[in-house]
């Protein structure tokens, strides 16, 4: 995508990626993220029109960066690693719309940070929920450090990819 | 990575003497969460121990075997909040190695590269001072909780911490894991325009920073000292971020190169960070107190006045204080960088080339939370051999430690919320990665 020939006009959807890479299935996100750009590629979505609709980014998940990287959009799709209790599998996938993700959903911060339940908590506070919000949460097994993606997960991955592929594909994108 | 709430329910075991010890285990493999332990018995505290998970050895295993040039991606990935300082401390040590020193004629890259970890001290002290410490000074459970009735203050948060981000993404790359930090200096360097064009926020930034120094300066600080050694480094002309030797408040002037002989590292059991001391006297202290309590006379004219103002002595020794020494930090990296930019002239390299020697380096650089030291052993073709890595935060282990037992020993006739919250608030103190981990280190303490 050449960021030069962009008219100016602001992306009006971010994929945002949440997590860290080095810590077993906090990758999730990323994974997503390199995925979808990968899938986008192969089909030669990338390179549209100069305008560039769709801005797929990777970030820790620290709650105010959150807020800071989704202003501007009009709508916004979060992924994110996610343990929802002692009974859920790891590789089931959640989605929720911003009227979904209960008010006091607390998060497990990483060091970096206050976390996406935070940023959500905040935004609502501060009247910065972006218009339109989905969230994919990705049922983690392990957050070890050094380790890869469990395989249940990795299967979640692709699939959250395709799907999301397949929800931007005919728009362009900027990666 | 986010989960759903609170599956911390703490341990309790009550021995037969009737002392009871309280534990809570929190996710012990993820990075930055802590668990804390409290044992008190009667009206005295018998133990306190913190524990915090590292990202441990696994970076320092990551690194070997790679070439040194990957040193500062590799343990940018440390840390989310502070990679410049993991770089810098990188890049440094890489370069003593191989004789390679950035200034001189290149001295514009010396500059960017403090121009840089403004940036970085700008965002962090930022999320610091009005995200995770700001909320305990003024009554809230947590930001969020402030934000409700204080959005103006979370709002400046936001921009401080926005102008930082911006300026480190500029030099950078990115903001997170700054792709554009290399040994030998930058891989490219920014457009002139893009950096001036900076200017304006960061003297929005300057005068918000002022406004945060005078509003923390009325704030209520607990009456808490303790004749900590403080240890930071310290430079002929400025204060301190890439260079300096080491010195303390107790005398100690070494170079960097020396770090090993003048402080050792002992593994303690029960966590997966080293207790860093002072070969000869134990616990010491490292973080913007000492940094300010050693290199006072190095803030630049509007920081030292506005630290005067806000009644700072010229040592500070009440970590409760922190906060406002931190403003005053943030105050000098906003002018800091107003200087820099002002003064601005355009490398002509964007870095030195550096070709690898066989050898030992070491560095320490000032990250936001205090003195980070590398050492690296690298091989004639630039694979390294071996890597050590002391952060801040562990530094402080027993420090904070000892904080605690005093504190708590001092204010046990408190009921239980109330001196777990000040509790919490003595660890905030410090800013410690795992203080964002508000909810999750919890300290809780019975009594018989």
């Amino acid at each position: 995508m050449n960021a030069e020939g962009r008219s100016g006009a602001r992306p009006r959807t971010l994929v945002l990626a949440l997590g860290h890479p080095d810590r077993g299935d906090d990758g999730a996100g990323p994974a997503v993220a390199r995925r979808l750009r990968a899938r986008l590629r192969e089909r030669q979505v990338i390179g549209g029109s100069a305008s560039g609709r769709v801005e797929i980014r990777e970030l820790p998940g620290e709650a105010t960066e959150i807020l800071a990287a989704w202003e501007g959009f009009e709508r916004v799709i979060v992924i994110d690693a996610v343990r929802s209790g002692a009974r859920a599998v790891p590789g089931a996938v959640h989605r929720l719309a911003t009227g979904d993700v209960p008010a006091d959903w607390k998060t497990s911060p990483s060091s970096h940070g206050l976390g996406l339940g935070q940023a959500l908590a905040l935004a609502r506070t501060l009247d910065r929920l972006p218009p339109a919000l989905t969230i994919y949460g990705i049922e983690s097994g392990s957050f070890e450090p050094g380790t890869g993606l469990t395989p249940s997960v990795e299967r979640a991955v692709e699939r959250v990819a395709d799907e999301l592929a397949a929800r931007v594909v005919g728009r362009p994108v900027m990666v | 990575m986010s989960h759903r709430p609170d599956t911390n329910a703490p341990s309790v075991e009550k021995t037969s003497t009737g002392t009871r010890r309280i534990e809570v285990d929190v996710l012990a493999r993820v990075e930055g969460e802590g668990a804390m332990r409290l044992v008190l018995d009667g009206d005295r505290v018998e133990e306190v121990e913190l524990r915090i998970f590292e990202p441990p050895r696994f970076f320092e295993g990551l690194l070997r075997g790679r070439r040194f040039t990957e040193a500062p991606d590799v343990t940018a990935r440390i840390c989310g909040i502070c990679p410049v300082a993991y770089q810098m401390s990188s890049c440094h040590a890489m370069e003593a190695i191989c004789g390679v020193t950035v200034d001189g004629p290149d001295r514009p890259l010396r500059e960017l590269r403090r121009l840089l970890y403004c940036g970085e001290w700008i965002e962090s002290h930022a999320l610091h001072i009005f995200m995770l410490h700001a909320p305990d000074f003024l009554g809230y459970e947590s930001a969020l909780h402030m934000a409700a009735d204080h959005p103006e203050l979370v709002e400046r948060a936001l921009r401080l911490k926005q102008t930082g981000n911006d300026l480190m993404a500029l030099l950078g790359g990115r903001a997170v894991h700054p792709i554009n930090v290399r040994v030998g200096g930058f891989y490219r360097i920014p457009d002139r325009r893009d950096l001036l064009a900076l200017v304006e926020r960061l003297e929005r930034g300057r005068d918000e920073s002022l406004e945060t120094v005078r509003w923390l300066a009325g704030l209520d600080y607990p009456d808490f000292e303790r004749p900590y050694e403080l240890v930071a480094l310290r430079h002929p002309d400025e204060y301190p971020m890439n260079e300096g030797r080491l010195v303390s408040s107790a005398g100690l002037d070494i170079p960097v190169s020396a770090f090993e002989d003048h402080f050792e590292e002992t593994h303690v059991e029960r966590s997966n960070a080293l207790h860093c001391r002072l070969v000869e006297r134990g616990a010491y202290f490292v973080g913007p107190l000492a940094r300010y309590g050693l290199n006072r006379d190095r803030l630049s004219p509007v920081a030292r006045e506005a630290a005067d103002e806000a009644g700072l002595e010229p040592v500070c020794r009440n970590p409760f204080r922190g906060i406002l020494v931190r403003a005053v930090e943030m105050l000098y990296a906003f002018d800091e960088a107003l200087r820099i930019l002002s003064e601005y002239d355009e490398p002509e390299r964007p870095f030195v080339p550096v070709e690898p020697a066989s050898g030992v380096g070491h560095a320490i650089t000032e990250a936001p939370r205090g003195i980070l030291y590398h050492r690296y052993r690298i091989d004639d073709e630039g694979i390294i051999r071996e890597a050590r890595i002391v952060p801040p935060t562990s530094q402080n282990q027993e420090t904070i430690e000892d904080d605690l037992r005093e504190f708590a020993g001092a204010h046990l006739h408190l009921p239980d919320d109330r001196l777990t919250w000040l509790c919490e608030q003595a660890i905030r103190n410090y800013d410690p990665c795992i203080s964002c981990a508000t909810h999750f280190l919890k300290l809780e303490i019975e009594r018989k």
